[in-house]
């Protein structure tokens, strides 16, 4: 308990810092509508129109446009971005076998997080509809969307937790579990190439929540007329959901997959806080991080990062055209 | 001001912020037709799934409790074979200074100064504009519009490197709470000004037809009727943006430093977690600490919450 006195002084510092930053902003925004209040009636409009828009757009400009051509055109100059090397960092990138590791490790993130988490997550919906306690249900579930990446990476990493056979007792569940049914304890996290599934779960533990959530409120939206009228056909409960509720719930389907898909696409913290990327786990976006920030390779970070973007662009484009189609059917 | 809402809700025939109220309707009257599709099978596998998951997280919280050695030793469920319990890891996780110390008091103080301002400039900068892509008829607006979708499409990657070197190069403030919130702020706004977008077009025309009427200003609109009319959207979202703020660790890791000056939580337990072997017995209180804001919210603010994940995702 000794040294708390600095603590304190801290503490009253680094709030004093914000309160200063948050009236810092008040003061800049009240200042610019103030003064787009008051201008001189010839062009006022014109003053209140940059007043609203000015500060969001000057930002996203600084902040998000003009860094994305830059990393677009780093992506083609050399470590230090003096040089102009061409296509050089995408063939380091698809010759070195670590990063065509990296680049399949995405691959399979992303084909499996999205099946996985939308058919857990959709059954979960289904068999929880209209049942006592479906609240209390959907919050389990549900709760991992509220905590961070690197939260969930330190209660799986308690999971998967490996210790030697005699040397001590397991402290992690699934080890215990093997144990207790006769096998050898496995290192989840080390041993290639199943290592990198251990770690898809992480995010698949995680993302269920999310597409059980929209899943759920989709098949409420699923008119009772049109399911009562399938029932009264026969169609048993099966029948009722692959001809009926699948159908209704289409669109929410769509979405929920592309967007867990893009998650997946940028997951970072996970591979970052369990494994560092390490025996043959990382991803893009780790990749990335790793190149730019730990080796000063911006070259090759840039690169990744347009990657990233190329694998992300596709899902989008399809996202954006299917909401498109509805909004006419409707 | 409630005047002004409940003009604004007459005209609209249902409270403003909810959309989703039909679908509402919709429950209660499937929830009387009280079909039977559940069957014993189906609430087994449901019982499954959520124990499943829910053990790794109760496990975690078990652990918390128990005694450094116990944690080093053996697993949470011998719990209940020898219960013990104990507060000692958080109070070593917390209050401990030094340097091998975890000292995730000052970490969870910076995550609450960066987490609070990040959360608020951005659905305030996004109220403006969207305020002003909705009701301000200007040349160009629905492209300019338009590209702010777009820029959701682009991964932060693509802007850290040379955001950074604005920060650092030419502002000089890399490594500050500074430039922690602006970079936030840049990329929380496209988001939050197309969710607020979508909110602020549906307010009733009339109602600001009839303020301009009354002599009044895009100002003076904003602040009376504007503001007031969105604090339910305002509060879903900017909840939402303060959750994703503090359970980042990229943005953290490139902007803050890495000090326990400015660093949030999230930094220093994947720090912590690196060493895993040295550090598992504080871990699951640290992980804790870091949790319990957002579950706090999580449950508190759960309508909030859900709706502001269902306007997120339904729409972009």
């Amino acid at each position: 308990m000794r040294g708390l006195a600095p603590f304190w002084s801290d503490l009253f510092e680094k709030f004093g810092l914000m309160l200063l930053g948050l009236a810092a902003f008040a003061a800049v925004i009240g200042i610019i509508l103030f003064l787009a209040d008051r201008a001189p009636k010839k062009g006022r409009d014109v003053w209140q129109l940059l007043a609203f828009v000015a500060p969001a757009l000057v930002l996203l400009a600084v902040g998000l446009i003009y860094p994305a051509v830059r990393t677009t055109l780093l992506a083609f100059y050399d470590r230090t971005g003096d040089e102009f090397v061409g296509l050089n960092n995408f063939v380091w990138m698809f010759t070195q076998p670590d990063i065509v590791q990296t680049l399949i490790n995405t691959l399979i993130w992303v084909a499996l997080v999205p099946t996985l988490s939308t058919i857990i997550g959709l059954a979960y919906a289904v068999f929880i509809d209209k049942s006592k306690g479906e609240k209390v249900l959907k919050s389990l579930v549900f709760m991992p969307m509220a905590i961070s990446f690197v939260g969930a990476g330190i209660i799986w990493r308690f999971m998967y937790e490996f210790r030697e056979v005699g040397f001590a007792e397991q402290i992690g569940l699934l080890n215990q579990i093997i144990v207790w049914f006769g096998g050898q304890p496995q290192q989840f996290l080390v041993n290639s190439p199943w290592n990198t599934f251990f770690l898809i779960v992480v995010m698949v533990w995680i993302q269920t929540g999310f597409a059980m959530v929209l899943l759920s409120a989709a098949i409420k939206g699923v008119p009772v007329e049109i399911i009562e009228a399938a029932r009264l056909d026969g169609a048993n409960a099966w029948q009722q959901f692959r001809n009926v509720t699948i159908p209704g719930i289409r669109g929410t389907l769509v979405v929920v997959v592309t967007t867990i898909s893009i998650a997946t696409l940028k997951v970072f913290d996970i591979v970052r806080s369990m494994t560092g990327g390490n025996f043959d786990t990382s991803v893009v976006a780790n990749e990335m991080y790793t190149q730019a920030f730990n080796r000063n390779e911006f070259g090759y970070g840039s690169a990744l990062a347009v990657i990233l973007f190329l694998m992300v662009l596709p899902i989008v484009v399809y996202n954006v055209r299917v909401m498109r189609k509805q909004k006419e059917i409707r | 001001m409630t005047g002004i809402v409940d003009k604004a809700e007459e005209k609209l025939d249902r409270p403003l912020g909810q959309r989703n109220d039909p679908r509402a309707r919709k429950v209660s009257r499937a929830s009387k037709a009280k079909e039977k599709l559940t069957s014993p099978g189906a609430t087994f596998a449901a019982i499954v799934i959520a124990v499943i998951w829910t053990i790794p997280t109760f496990g975690l919280l078990v652990s918390s409790f128990r005694t450094p050695e116990e944690i080093r030793t053996n697993g949470w469920w011998n719990m209940f074979v020898s219960p013990s319990f104990t507060l000692e890891n958080y109070a070593d996780v917390l209050t401990t200074q030094g340097a091998s110390s975890a000292n995730l008091g000052s970490y969870f103080v910076n995550s609450l100064i960066i987490s609070i301002p990040a959360a608020l400039f951005p659905i305030i900068l996004a109220t403006m504009a969207a305020y002003a892509f909705a009701w301000i008829k200007f040349k160009g607006s629905g492209a300019i519009f338009v590209l702010i979708f777009a820029l959701q499409i682009v991964p932060l990657q693509m802007a850290l490197i040379p955001l950074l070197q604005i920060f650092s190069g030419v502002l000089g403030i890399s490594g500050t709470f500074p430039a922690v919130w602006i970079a936030h702020t840049i990329f929380g706004l496209p988001l939050t000004i197309f969710l607020m977008h979508n909110f602020i077009s549906e307010i009733p025309g009339e109602v600001i037809e009839a303020a301009r009427v009354d002599g009044a200003n895009h100002t003076q609109i904003f602040f009376r009727i504007i503001i007031p009319l969105s604090l339910p959207a305002l509060a879903s979202i900017g909840i939402f943006q303060f959750l994703w703020v503090w359970n980042d660790l990229l943005v953290a890791l490139v902007f803050s430093g890495g000090t326990a000056d400015v660093a949030p939580l999230t930094q220093r337990l994947a720090e912590l977690v690196g060493n895993f072997g040295r550090n598992q017995e504080r871990l699951p209180a640290a992980a804790f600490i870091s949790l319990v804001i957002p579950l706090i919210v999580f449950f508190s603010l759960q309508r909030y919450f859900v709706r502001g994940l269902l306007a997120g995702s339904t729409k972009g």
